[in-house]
């Protein structure tokens, strides 16, 4: 049961996007957070407000302005270390998003610029990631493997979308073990801090892609046991162009600078340069000033609500519909069927039906924005040998009405094809 | 409800039943064209004789209803046609495509392809109606070379 003062047609109103129709009258069914989320009028307000009244470059403007830009921006760093429970604010990097802060990291391994023996990485030594992996979470090791020589590894995916967790892939050659906390397809939630343990005893360490966990579920990076935990802000009511890196002190210190540019420096000279301490040495150039600061909204916005009574509110919704999904006629669901370890994201499959021909007939009947395709996991679904899947995906401002919609839709497609 | 314009009853049986699928031999050229936004893909070949004539055009892949029933239809209107009727009817179906719904089609060339006209309002499923067709121009130059 969703608690009593949690009241999501009160927050509907908060997000101004529920208050339009869509062509021809329908309305808006909003299924597609896991993708994207909607933005609350208190985030779109203290963006359009600092934009109008406050904005100034940050850091380095020595005017009223600049002060009260660099406040801002730097006050969203503490109430979005506050919000991960990020033992400092200093571990807080603003990226441009999960994947840059992805690429971050993999760029610190096998770089001649760090002779820390935590990052050294060639032939022989190895990486591990999942099979349930976003291609963010792929393609960087990938590339780093290209340039060193190291092997990259996997879990497998268990037929009921589970993590195939073997702790005997990790080990003493593996450097970094980097998995999804919450996976952006099946909704599996990993065990992620036995995956942490197991990478630590050997000496490795360990990055979790929480793009779809943040958003979702209270989370403590300490709890995680992680030393790397990239997420991004437009997937949790947050405007886009924003994403963080949360780093160990000691390990964001001893990593190459990734990006070269204006205010990641401490001094330069014409031959060499010194660097800023961290965050700063990671976040070249004018950063995403009013979208950090929107960010910080969003945290706001989300700790006042209570992530408890959004992750339990969302876990509602998911039962109610992997009930009501199961009622539709030759419809897989692609991950778990129980709620236990699973977040609010359901992919599914309808037999003989392409999903983007159940995209658009939702859409362009019913007005529900799914998303259809291989979500950007391409491995995952080649693994249950399948080109596609549908996803709905849940969040704060749902209802079960909405996938009542979902349910009615899906009837419709399968008599299109019939 | 535009979509229900889309999904012409014509696109929906050349889905259900697919005409001249699968490869076969004797083939000129293979090529094989994909779609990175969604994953479709089509492997297709073509036999072409003498005076240009389009001996047969097989091909296997996977997609949506709108890129399998584009196969199936190019297979008809191109399988016995001469190669330079085929472009000229591809020429029309890229130009209708990429009309934004705006063009009026030539039923006269078009023939059956006329009812992917619903997909040109809509650009993410342009791409579609279009992979099989690129493919085919793509293995007739090939089978020239």
């Amino acid at each position: 049961m969703t608690s009593a003062s949690f009241d999501v047609e009160k927050i509907r109103k908060d997000f101004p996007v529920f208050s339009r129709e869509l062509p021809d009258g329908r309305p808006l069914v909003y299924l597609d957070s896991g993708n994207s989320s909607q933005k609350p009028t208190q985030v779109i307000e203290t963006m359009r407000e600092h934009l109008a009244l406050h904005y100034s470059n940050v850091g380095r403007a020595m005017h009223v302005l600049g002060a009260e830009s660099t406040d801002a921006y730097e006050g969203a760093r503490d109430k979005i270390a506050g919000f991960v429970k990020a033992p400092s604010r200093d571990e807080v990097v603003f990226t441009k998003n999960a994947s840059e802060a992805l690429n971050l990291v993999a760029y610190s391994f096998g770089n001649p610029a760090n002779t820390d023996p935590r990052f050294t990485l060639g032939p022989g030594d190895e990486i591990v990631i999942s099979e349930m992996e976003h291609h963010s979470n792929i393609v960087p090791w990938q590339l780093l493997v290209q340039r060193t020589g190291a092997t990259l590894k996997w879990f497998g995916v268990t037929d009921d979308g589970r993590l195939d967790y073997t702790p005997d892939l990790i080990t003493e050659r593996t450097k970094i073990v980097s998995i999804a906390h919450q996976s952006n397809v099946l909704g599996t939630v990993n065990p992620v801090a036995e995956v942490a343990r197991r990478a630590h005893e050997v000496g490795a360490l360990v990055m979790l892609d929480a793009s779809q966990s943040v958003p979702h579920h209270p989370v403590d990076v300490t709890e995680l046991g992680a030393d790397f935990v990239a997420f991004t802000g437009h997937k949790m009511v947050g405007p886009s162009g924003i994403g963080v890196l949360w780093g160990k002190a000691e390990l964001l210190e001893a990593m190459p600078p990734f990006l070269g540019g204006g205010e990641m420096i401490e001094a330069v000279w014409m031959d060499h340069s010194t660097y800023a301490p961290v965050p700063h040495k990671f976040e070249a150039g004018t950063p995403p000033i009013v979208e950090a600061i929107g960010l910080g909204a969003a945290v706001d916005y989300l700790t006042e609500i209570g992530m408890d009574a959004i992750e339990e509110h969302e876990r509602t919704l998911t039962a109610y519909a992997l009930e009501a999904l199961s009622a539709v006629p030759t419809l897989r669901v692609i991950g778990p069927e129980t709620l236990e370890g699973r977040g609010g994201t359901v992919s599914f499959t309808l037999e003989g039906i392409h999903p983007h021909d159940v995209g658009q007939i939702l859409d362009d009947q019913f007005g529900v924005a799914v998303r259809v395709g291989h979500h950007c996991a391409r491995p995952l679904h080649l693994r249950f040998g399948i080109p596609a899947t549908t996803r709905a995906s849940f969040y704060l401002y749902n209802t079960t009405s909405e996938i009542d919609a979902l349910v009615r839709g899906l009837h419709h497609v399968q008599k299109v094809f019939a | 409800m535009i979509g229900e314009s889309m999904y012409q009853e014509l696109i929906l049986e050349h889905y259900k039943h697919p005409q001249g699928r699968g490869l076969r031999e004797p083939y000129d050229a293979e090529v094989h064209h994909v779609n990175p936004t969604c994953g479709d893909e089509i492997t297709l070949r073509v036999k072409v004789g003498d005076a240009g004539k389009v001996l047969d055009v097989s091909y296997e892949g996977q997609g949506c209803s709108i890129s399998q029933a584009a196969a199936s239809v190019l297979h008809e209107l191109a399988t016995g046609s001469t190669v330079e009727e085929t472009l000229a009817v591809i020429d029309e179906f890229t130009r209708l495509m990429q009309g934004r719904g705006q063009v009026e089609p030539d039923e006269e060339i078009l023939g059956d392809a006329v009812a992917f006209a619903g997909v040109a309002k809509f650009p993410a499923r342009v791409k579609c109606a279009l992979l099989s067709w690129m493919a085919y121009k793509d293995a007739v130059v090939r089978s020239a070379a």
